[in-house]
């Protein structure tokens, strides 16, 4: 169980970690760093396969049948966009080669 | 629980290690050596999370679970891999939707089973799905904005007094469902409110401030992933989620202080509606030919190139990366000078560039090369108009003073491929164009670039 003080210390660390991994980023790379950070929070879907698991009513099955498909479109979609994108970025160096 | 002890030591264990692969993926991709390694890093975590969540005790419904999981996922394949890079950023807006759309449903369905998960918890599945709802009908927005579906930004007087009562709306519904565990109409009218305040937040924000809507909600979607993984107990999702919220929190700030753009003021209040008109422009505009541009450009030492979406528009970037390298063969030192808003949002000129096959090692960012233009021979200006006009250097009357600029204006040379003679997205005279060593070059930015290679090899 996480809970209370517990759960603001992994929230605070975990802010932090997410404010120094982008800290020194150059520009070049700011539209595929949003691109992969928007692929990282696709683990939403995680949490709608666990609620549709869990759902029992209609109207559960159904929210959680559009909450996986939309979690799905989250993870597949930002990783291709940025997969496509980083793919591109070779130097002179690796151009010659 | 006991039986299913092990399975949840496999599942926490799984969920750790893709945790570690998230950040460690982050990490890389904020390096361009290293970025291609970084999001298949972070796609081997998203699969292992996905994998194991499979063998959650206690769940059912797995025909419907794999179906939605297919759908999602081959209608998202399919697109990704068909959008062009011109049209990224509505694409990263709608797939940042989406997430915001599932938080939001993960939400509705704790809501609707009615659950007493005590206070704490009940705040924060209300606050995620508050949130997600938001990003989810803002982002569609944004999207439809991007992608000309929406044209003009929709303005009323008043309107932020009606957004403001729309909140107070959502935020009081919230809070009955928090403390009353509201009948089922409620956790309806709940969600119907914060859609349609996550539209007409976003309705009246023009098309040139999107980007920094969209890395907005970005971060508000990982915020909303994070309080529903506290709900759920999740701690793949609670840290995945909270990174993404505070470095998409900082991206945010950096977009906006690159536009010279407060986020209140994007916010709140459309562009233009602020500071003057701006002085008249006086002088003239000198044409030249590609002939004679050819001669200069061949015979530099130095030559800076300023793209801009122009250029994107106009399909030029391939033929200018011809040029770039007839240039450096002839031991001409080129360089690539980026606006951090080039394009439709920061970086998107350097992905439009790469695509063409510029490496980034030749390609430099404002605070890089603006020391470098008083050196250069050469400024070629293509498709870019506003992030080159000096007067947002020297002239406190003009909607756009106080942006960063790149100083095309002080190379020895300044040449401006432009199509005609009107004045740049913000509507704003270019003062550069004047200049007594500026030139216009008119024409079609891919037509011209063909032009100065045949020249150039003429030579």
């Amino acid at each position: 169980m996480i809970d209370g003080f517990i759960a603001l210390y992994i929230f605070m660390l975990a802010a932090f970690v997410g404010h120094e991994v982008i800290g020194r980023v150059p520009a070049i790379l700011h539209t595929p760093l949003m691109s992969g950070s928007n692929f990282v929070h696709g683990i939403v879907l995680v949490g709608a396969m666990v609620a549709l698991g869990r759902a029992e009513t209609t109207l559960e099955l159904v929210i959680g049948f559009i909450g996986v498909f939309l979690g799905a479109g989250n993870a597949v979609g930002g990783y291709v966009v940025t997969e496509r994108m980083l793919e591109m970025f070779k130097s002179s160096r690796e151009k010659n080669s | 629980m006991s039986e299913f002890g092990s399975i949840n030591t496999l599942i926490e264990a799984s969920y750790f290690v893709a945790a570690i692969l998230f950040i460690f993926g982050l990490k890389r991709m904020s390096s361009p050596v290293t970025a291609r390694g970084g999001i298949i890093w972070a796609g081997a975590g998203m699969v292992v999370a996905t994998v194991v969540t499979f063998l959650f005790p206690g769940m059912t419904n797995y025909v419907l679970m794999m179906l939605a999981i297919g759908l999602g996922g081959i209608l998202a394949w399919v697109s990704g891999k068909r959008v062009a890079m011109t049209d990224m950023p509505q694409m990263i807006a709608l797939y940042n939707g989406m997430g915001g759309g599932a938080a939001a449903a993960i939400a509705a369905v704790e809501l609707f089973g009615g659950a007493d998960h005590g206070l704490t918890f009940g705040v924060l599945a209300v606050l995620g799905g508050m949130i997600g709802a938001i990003s989810f009908s803002g982002s569609l927005i944004a999207f439809g904005k991007l992608q000309g579906l929406i044209r003009k930004p929709m303005r009323f007087k008043g309107q932020q007094i009606v957004n403001m009562l729309i909140l107070v709306a959502t935020v009081l519904t919230a809070g009955y469902l928090v403390v009353e565990h509201g009948a089922n109409d409620y956790v309806i009218l709940f969600f119907v409110l914060a859609l349609i305040l996550g539209i007409t937040m976003t309705l009246p924000i023009g098309g040139a401030d999107m980007p920094v809507v969209i890395s907005l909600y970005n971060a508000l979607t990982g915020l909303a992933v994070a309080f529903e993984g506290f709900v759920l107990q999740n701690e793949a999702m609670i840290i995945a989620g909270t990174v993404v919220g505070a470095a998409g929190t900082l991206l945010t700030q950096l977009m906006a202080k690159a536009m010279n753009r407060s986020l209140a003021n994007v916010l709140f209040s459309g562009f233009g509606e602020e500071g003057g008109e701006g002085s008249e422009v006086s002088g003239s505009m000198k044409p030249i030919e590609a002939t004679d541009v050819a001669v200069m450009m061949a015979f530099a030492n130095k030559v800076l190139i300023v793209p801009g979406y122009g250029m994107a528009v106009a399909q030029a970037q391939h033929k200018v990366w011809e040029l770039t390298k007839i240039l450096l063969d002839r031991g001409v030192d080129v360089k690539f000078a980026i606006h951090p808003v080039a394009g439709r949002m920061p970086g998107h000129m350097n992905v439009l560039l790469a695509e063409a096959g510029v490496p980034y090692d030749i390609i430099y960012d404002q605070d890089e090369i603006n020391p470098e233009f008083p050196t250069a021979d050469v400024a070629l200006v293509i498709g870019a108009n506003d992030v080159v006009n000096p007067v947002a250097r020297s002239d406190p009357s003009s909607p756009i003073f106080g942006m960063p600029i790149l100083d095309a204006d002080r190379a020895k040379n300044v040449i401006v491929i432009k199509r005609g003679q009107g004045a740049g997205f913000s509507g704003i005279e270019n003062a550069l164009f004047f200049l007594d060593h500026t030139r216009m070059l008119y024409g079609d930015g891919q037509a011209m670039a063909g032009a100065l290679i045949t020249e150039i090899k003429a030579i």
